[in-house]
């Protein structure tokens, strides 16, 4: 032990040497006064939602000569109180990564615009001239249909906002569709096929008073890390407090589980079926409830995979062209239709261990047991994710263990606006805001009267949801396209066949809006330099339902520019004329000759709020570029769609005040628990408990069975293969990768493999392989340690990584309802690298 | 396995990229591999930093880096690997670093008599490092080098 001492204090001696002359500090040192004054010392500290998860945790971002020097938890944040993950704690270094795009690139041949052309720097107005030159190129030959944007669960809610509104009314089309459709789309159908209305109905205050949590296809651990500390919190600090993690695979979320459930995949189906069997059987319905608050209803099954219409397997399945349908039905054929999943069954098909099946069911049933269930991934990128969602909330209804502290069915959403702009906004291709539908003439013709607009101009048909786009570009029926805020070549499955083919293929002109050159930037045509996160200002909606609206802090590097201006700015080059049909402006003659910029901006409110009213301490490149508070505006005339309806919003101003605010606000006050008396403003009293998205009143128990993944491993390609994150890269790894801390983290994918299955085909720890599918094929190199705990014949390779493009392997089947995609279950084989 | 093959996507993706002088650095973990699409080499894992030398922070906010391995560590319910050395009351006979303060605090900021249950996964925030060279450079400034004189740095 002294020897140890003796050499870890020259250690000491010799590292405070080193750090004292890299920083520049002579180290003796006697008490001096502050030279040059406190004030040369000051950071200028403002708040910020981080800019990576749906977890939404406030950060402290300190900002000195006009750059940011310093991020840290912000103690106000009720989120999180003063704890960020790694990846929030070194926010500080995302936006400075050396290879920012700071001016727009188009391909380019002999001075011109070329397909086949090299990336040249060009001004925003050639960038601008070039890409309305194509769009209405697109609009004039193929129409409406053929115009398409894939945008963002990243994207502030004022950019959603001005998208759907550019696209659906200036543009005319439904082609809108987000990135949060791979995360979380299943998630959104579930709640409104269930409640009528979207997202949770309780909030993170449950993690303080719940009583056992449950763990459905998530690694909170990793993922959610800030949520995992109050989760934590509560199990640690609590003896009765019981956690059950279900999973395909071993991974850090396990280190806290009492009852640890490895399942085969894609038959978490089935468990959730034997739960509910298990609470009928022992009697612990809770009568009550389910007689006064539910109804009962059967899906159609034998759904299909969400494939290319010709695909073998959507031949094959009965009901491919309407998955989504439902037939009431009672309780006791629901009790029927569980019976068939007793322990012993399910035991056998899901490979889980039959005394932690029965505890884990034990949970659900115990009166006396509040549960919060939470789930992400792994309930949502499944083929069928909508049903898992929905026989999930079936074991919360039939005990009415909902809407109350701590009895919590949570979906958790993994970007930082999921919620907030995906969903809320309604930029999903058939959505409008505030849970509103383009197939409802009603929903239609309310959006064109708060957005004073003609009557019709909003077409009806739903448009192309994000896998169908990539499909639609290969097929060039969708021919310009504009992506912002998302790296879809390296996101979306069986890229190299489908994605890809559509970037490049020649009938098409591809926009990429992004802060680095990633790969689905180098796949366009034209790059457009974006601002990113404090560098505008901004609102975020987190998985809680809670707004919070950030500041513009610094400036963006060279002639990069946000999102929001870059839509806005845009829709000043085409007038109502290029855009709208005839019949239409001569119906409305006023319209004529206006530019989208004034009939959608410029319109008496979006453009209502001075530039006065901009707190002057800070910067706001947006709004002073077009003459108005542009941000207060959009969110004023957006928060007019959910206000009196169940998703009432605060003033805005109230907002930059807040460490955020969960919606409904009423009166001021936000809602933590909706649809109970008591907690929610829109629940009358004597009402007890009331799902008023639906008219009935009543949510939705739904009758639906296991069905099988879309493929399964055989005899040559025997793995599954099963994607996701690791802690240290948020999503893509495009802002990640780039700070040196986070890449010296977790420098580069590996493939997490069975240490026996690694051994009988000869590959040892850290030999490269070749990873192969039906699709495609990656190298990687084998892990058989590590926070990742493989069983037989499951492996699990992260995203983050664009050198192992692991969705050339994935499959691009997807919930046939949700229409995500499942990037949890596809047959990969595993070879040497000869 | 050779370094040629590697060397030889290099010479292709030089070739292919080599007027798109516009884009500053092209790296495949970043970009994707050159032409897109193609099958790259997966690079070797690399070691660990286990020099013990404490990394200076970016900003003082910062969480620490780990500059030992953690492989094999246990963090579960029952054992925690990383407070069996790192906790004040271990800290003198292991010769290592304590947990800062905030790590005794409730949600609520007040402080406990042991390590506060929301602080007990120290990999949330710690991570080690390994001996690779960033991807690319970052122009991210470290605030004592902004007009400030140092207190005591005559």
């Amino acid at each position: 032990m002294i020897g140890e001492l003796t050499r870890r204090d020259l250690i000491k001696a010799h590292a405070a040497g080193i750090a004292a002359a890299t920083a520049g500090i002579a180290l003796p040192a006697a008490a001096q006064p502050v030279p040059g004054g406190v004030e040369s010392l000051e950071i200028k500290w403002s708040k910020a939602p981080c800019r990576f998860c749906g977890t939404g945790c406030g950060v402290m971002v300190g900002v000195k000569e006009g750059q940011v020097v310093a991020t840290h938890g912000d103690m106000q944040a009720e989120v999180n109180r003063g704890l960020n993950c790694i990846k929030g704690y070194f926010l500080s270094k995302i936006m400075y990564g050396e290879d920012r795009l700071k001016t727009p690139l188009l391909r380019k041949r002999n001075g011109k615009y070329a397909k086949d052309g090299e990336f040249e720097p060009v001004s925003w107005d050639e960038a601008f001239d070039v890409m309305a030159e194509q769009c209405k190129k697109v609009l004039k030959e193929k129409g409406p249909t053929a115009v398409g944007m894939f945008g963002s669960g990243q994207w502030t809610i004022f950019e959603g906002y001005a998208a759907t509104k550019l696209m659906r009314a200036g543009f005319r089309s439904n082609n809108l569709d987000p990135n949060a459709r791979h995360c979380m789309a299943s998630a959104a159908y579930a709640f409104m096929r269930t409640f009528g209305m979207d997202e949770p109905m309780g909030c993170y205050d449950d993690f303080e008073n719940a009583d056992a949590f449950v763990l459905w296809g998530s690694n909170m651990a990793e993922m959610h890390p800030i949520l995992w500390t109050r989760l934590a919190d509560r199990r640690l600090g609590h003896q009765h407090v019981k956690v059950a993690v279900l999973s395909t695979f071993t991974h850090r979320s396990m280190d806290l589980a009492d009852i640890p459930v490895i399942f085969t995949p894609g038959t978490d189906l089935a468990i959730l079926n034997y739960i509910a069997n298990h609470i009928i059987t022992s009697g612990k319905v809770n009568e009550e409830f389910v007689k006064n608050h539910t109804t009962f209803m059967k899906g159609v099954t034998n759904i299909g995979y969400g494939l290319r219409p010709e695909d073998p397997l959507e031949l094959k399945a009965a009901n491919a062209a309407n998955p989504a349908n439902m037939e009431p039905t009672d309780f006791e054929s629901f009790k029927k239709f569980v019976s068939d999943y007793t322990l012993k069954k399910v035991a056998d098909l899901t490979g889980a261990d039959p005394g932690f099946l029965q505890q884990l069911a034990e949970l659900y049933a115990d009166p006396n047991r509040k549960v919060m269930s939470l789930w992400t991934m792994g309930f949502n990128q499944h083929v069928r994710g909508v049903w898992a969602n929905q026989m999930l909330y079936n074991l919360h209804l039939l005990t009415g263990k909902i809407s109350e502290p701590g009895n919590s069915p949570f979906s958790l959403t993994g970007q930082p606006s999921a919620c907030g702009t995906a969903r809320e906004v309604g930029t999903f291709a058939h959505r409008l805001p505030a849970d509103m539908t383009v197939t409802n003439p009603e929903h239609r013709h309310h959006a064109e009267e708060i957005w004073k607009l003609p009557e019709g101009l909003i077409p009806d048909k739903p448009g192309y949801h994000a896998v169908q786009q990539d499909r639609m570009l290969k097929d060039g029926k969708l021919s310009f396209y504009w992506v912002q805020v998302n790296n879809n070549v390296q996101a979306a499955p069986n890229t190299k066949n489908e994605t890809y083919q559509g970037y490049r293929n020649p009938d098409n002109f591809i926009v990429v809006s992004d802060a680095y050159p990633t790969i689905t930037a180098m796949s366009a045509d034209l790059i457009l330099p974006a601002a990113m996160w404090v560098e505008k200002e901004g609102a975020y909606g987190n998985a809680e339902r809670r707004t919070h609206v950030w500041h513009q802090l610094v400036q963006a590097p060279g002639e990069a520019r946000s999102d929001l201006w870059q839509l806005v700015e845009f829709s000043k080059r085409f007038t109502t004329d290029e855009v709208w049909p005839a019949e239409m402006l001569d119906k409305h003659p006023d319209y004529r000759g206006k530019t989208l910029f004034e009939v959608l901006f410029k319109n008496g409110q979006v453009d209502q709020f001075p530039l006065s009213e901009i707190d002057q301490s800070y910067p706001n490149n947006e709004a002073y570029a077009f003459g108005f508070y542009l941000q207060k505006g959009l969110f004023e005339e957006y928060a007019s769609f959910g206000r009196g309806h169940g998703h009432d919003l605060a003033p805005y101003d109230r907002y930059h005040q807040e460490r955020g605010l969960r919606w409904p606000v009423v009166n001021g006050q936000e809602t933590k628990w909706r649809y109970r008396e008591g907690y929610d403003p829109y629940v009358k009293a004597g009402e007890g408990v009331k799902f008023y998205g639906r008219p009935d009143g009543r949510a939705v128990i739904l009758a639906v069975p296991y069905e099988p993944p879309a493929e399964t491993p055989d005899d040559e390609y025997d793995f599954w293969l099963v994607t996701g994150r690791v802690l240290e890269h948020w999503h893509s790894g495009s802002m990640t990768m780039r700070v040196p801390e986070l890449y010296k983290a977790f420098p580069g994918a590996r493939c997490f493999m069975n240490a026996d299955d690694a051994r009988k085909r000869g590959f040892n720890q850290g030999m490269e392989v070749r990873i192969v599918s039906r699709r495609g094929e990656i190298r990687s190199r084998v892990e058989t340690r590590g926070r990742n705990r493989m069983p037989p014949g499951v492996i699990f390779v992260p995203w983050f990584d664009a050198s192992q493009l692991i969705n050339k392997v994935t499959l691009d089947a997807t919930d046939p309802i949700s229409k995500q995609t499942d990037y949890k279950k596809c047959a990969v084989k595993i070879l040497p690298v000869a | 396995m050779t370094l040629r093959p590697f060397l030889t996507v290099l010479a292709v993706a030089a070739a292919v990229f080599s007027t798109t002088l516009a884009v500053a650095q092209m790296v495949p973990e970043l970009s994707g591999p050159p032409g897109g699409m193609n099958v790259v080499p997966a690079k070797p894992m690399p070691k660990w930093n286990v020099d013990d030398v404490r990394k200076m922070r970016a900003y003082p906010d910062q969480p620490p880096v780990i500059p030992h391995s953690i492989e094999g560590y246990q963090l579960s319910v029952n054992t925690n690997r990383c407070l069996s050395c790192h906790k004040r009351e271990f800290t003198q006979g292991a010769g290592a670093p304590m947990i800062s303060v905030t790590h005794y605090m409730t949600r609520e900021g007040q402080m406990l008599a042991d390590v506060s249950p929301r602080r007990y996964f120290c990999t949330a925030c710690h991570v080690p490092q390994a001996q690779v060279q960033p991807l690319v450079g970052n122009t991210f400034r470290d605030m004592s080098e902004m007009g400030v004189e140092h207190l005591g740095g005559k």
